[in-house]
């Protein structure tokens, strides 16, 4: 039989033990219409050239594939081409599966959004197709996240959307997923949960990964194009994993393309303060999922630590556990100080300021690219721009804005 | 028989509803905690249900979040919850226990070794909320196997073709979640609630219990009248919680006023 890593999940979406629909009864029968609705969509040529539609003409697809001359003569080995995700519309990957899943809510006749948000570059793309689609939103964020990523608070308030602070446990991202479930479980007949990255309930790991497949389609024409053959690796950071999987999927069944998926380590993986799921944490149900979790001994989940708002989260989506135990695709760990010196590399070499999750990503390129040859095509996903991120550069570097 | 179903029958021999009070484990500490779940049975509770804390209960509201917080602090852990329900059947060999909680941290302890502690600790039931029917099976059969009930929650959102598969495979009692939203949150209405426990009876030879939403004698007494149970939680630790001083350390008395509350809702609820 062939190679075939794109097979999963089963019906009731899990990829092997992973994923499944962990959630309180009050939500099934709603994750099952969602379920059911995505499943009609699917088949329906019409909502495909919709979304197609949107995503050229409002989105800017196809983002370019960029030879990064300069990164390369730097590092001195792998030829390195960025997948340049942070030139869609709203500045990051994250409008992909925003404008698929709002296509499925008016489908649905839901008649407002909600969504969760880390860096806050889900919820402008949520925030921006609800404004499109005239739909009433409100986007869950951490207290801690609403400090470190106010210009896209601002943003999010511009585009209409009332940003709720969410002020439990950790007040960031995992926070901001459990303060929105609550709210799609109170509000369940008129309200779409548009998820930001490839977790929760079946069926949204599965339609998050299908929406931002694009990314790998797109990869493989262009590098055809650009080089007549497929890549040899793929690199992309990883939080939940949407912009990961959404390059990556394209190319699970070609045995010739490595696949590197970079979690947040924080301060360090030995000082236990970081965001690594798969490497640092072990198998648990969180967030309507099965998957990898940081969590204690008693099962009572930890806190994630990363300067990366959209990388701080104590999970990882059930496909990425299932192809960390398979072994298709290498997971490692990047540092807070390795992340924040790739991101001032790339905009001085490229004149790009990727977002501070991307760093992550091009950070273990620096590490990588050396040790390969000059022939060895590498693609980095550029998943979101950096704007967003330079007040947290600047008091890293202790400069005052 | 099962002490749940033991303790069922013999309220209805007795034309009385039973009432189903909530505690979450060491809350607002272990001392405190005791003392409420051993004083509960002769403050009218019929049955008992033990919440596990969790450090993200999603189907939970913030009061609830609030104690699990509070008996964190206090040390809480898997092992002490067991031992609470050892030392309570010391003293009370009847009064059903349900233990209700998150899958995370049972999964995390291990299936097997769970429900064979709990069992052995005297435990009756289980209701974990982010299991439902379609992720249970694992365990539903390692519970079943010890003789412990998975008692299974309907909600306003199952409709009458998901009704059957939330059925399947329920035991000791149904528990309706009487409104849509979280513990504490949204109050309950009995008219929805009567008809929705009307379309559920025909399906069903379980006792139909009620939660969510109901918070005072008045509310108790009206659904009472019309299911089996009404369950009380987020009233209760309520109640534990304004008996805290400002360090959030329990006040003298606390037990017997949390008590006292306890008595005028199964009193309620009994002449429901």
């Amino acid at each position: 039989m062939k190679n075939s890593y794109t097979s999963q999940p089963d019906k009731d979406g899990h990829f092997g033990p992973y994923g499944g629909r962990y959630v309180p009864e009050t939500l099934m029968p709603l994750v099952l219409a969602v379920e059911a609705a995505y499943d009609e969509a699917k088949a329906d040529p019409s909502f495909q050239s919709e979304l197609d539609y949107y995503l050229t003409h409002y989105v800017g697809r196809p983002s370019p594939l960029f030879f990064a001359q300069r990164l390369t003569e730097h590092l001195g080995g792998a030829k390195i081409y960025l997948k340049r995700e942070e030139l869609n519309h709203t500045g990051a990957h994250k409008i992909n599966h925003c404008m698929g899943q709002i296509l499925l809510a008016k489908r649905m006749g839901k008649t407002r959004i909600i969504a969760e948000t880390g860096a806050g570059q889900h919820g402008v793309a949520a925030a921006t197709v609800a404004a499109l689609f005239n739909l009433p939103c409100t986007v869950y964020m951490g207290e801690v996240d609403i400090e470190r990523q106010k210009p896209n608070v601002f943003r999010m308030r511009l585009l209409g959307a009332e940003v709720k602070a969410v002020t439990s446990g950790s007040r960031s991202l995992k926070d901001a997923m459990n303060a929105a479930l609550r709210d799609w479980v109170a509000n369940v007949e008129d309200t779409f949960y548009i998820i930001g990255t490839v977790g929760g309930p079946h069926p949204y790991p599965v339609m998050v990964r299908d929406f931002q497949s694009v990314i790998g389609r797109e990869t493989r024409a262009q590098m055809m194009q650009a080089e007549k053959r497929l890549p040899d690796s793929l690199v992309a950071c990883i939080g939940g994993g949407s912009n990961a999987i959404g390059i990556f999927h394209e190319f699970l069944n070609e045995p010739s393309v490595a696949m590197y998926g970079v979690e947040a380590a924080g301060f360090g993986m030995n000082t236990g303060k970081h965001a690594a799921a798969l490497e640092g944490g072990r198998d648990g149900i969180l967030h309507g999922m099965r998957s990898y979790f940081l969590q204690d001994e008693e099962g009572q989940i930890q806190e994630a630590h990363s300067i990366s708002a959209g990388l701080d989260y104590p999970g990882v989506g059930p496909e990425h556990a299932w192809l960390f135990d398979q072994k298709r695709v290498s997971y490692v760990p990047i540092t807070d100080d390795e992340a924040v010196e790739a991101f001032q590399l790339l905009g001085k070499l490229e004149g790009i300021l990727p977002a501070l999750e991307s760093a992550h990503a091009l950070a273990y390129v620096a590490k990588l690219a050396p040790t390969l040859p000059k022939d060895h095509l590498m693609v980095v996903n550029i998943s979101g721009r950096g704007d967003k991120d330079i007040f947290t550069i600047a008091s890293r570097l202790g400069v005052t804005l | 028989m099962s002490r749940i179903a033991a303790r069922f029958a013999a309220l209805k021999e007795a034309k009385k509803k039973a009432f189903i009070a909530f505690l979450t484990a060491g809350d607002p500490d272990l001392k405190t905690f005791a003392d409420m779940l051993a004083g509960l049975p002769k403050a009218g509770a019929d049955l008992i249900e033990i919440g596990m804390p969790f450090s993200d209960p999603m189907a939970d509201g913030p009061i609830i979040e609030q104690a699990d917080l509070r008996a964190f602090a206090a040390g809480i852990n898997m092992a002490l919850i067991l031992d609470s329900v050892v030392r309570f059947r010391k003293q009370d060999n009847d009064t059903p226990i349900i233990l209700m909680g998150y899958a995370n941290p049972v999964y995390s302890y291990g299936i097997e070794k769970f429900v064979s502690a709990a069992k052995k600790a005297g435990v009756d039931g289980l209701i974990i909320a982010d299991l439902p029917p379609e992720e249970d099976s694992e365990l539903r059969k390692a519970a079943q196997a010890q003789g412990l009930d998975i008692i299974r929650l309907i909600t306003p959102t199952t409709d009458a073709k998901r009704l059957p598969v939330v059925l399947k495979d329920a035991g000791g009692f149904l528990y309706y979640v009487a409104v849509t939203g979280t513990t504490g949150g949204k109050q309950a209405v009995t008219e929805p609630v009567r008809r929705a426990i009307e379309a559920i009876r025909p399906h069903t030879n379980l006792p139909v219990a009620v939660g969510f939403g109901i918070s005072t004698p008045e509310q108790a007494q009206s659904i009472a009248k019309i299911s089996d149970a009404v369950i009380v939680a987020s009233a209760i630790i309520n109640r534990i919680a304004s008996n805290l001083d400002a360090q959030g350390k329990a006040k003298p008395g606390l037990v017997k006023d949390a008590l006292g509350f306890v008595e005028t809702l199964a009193q309620a609820t009994h002449k429901g």
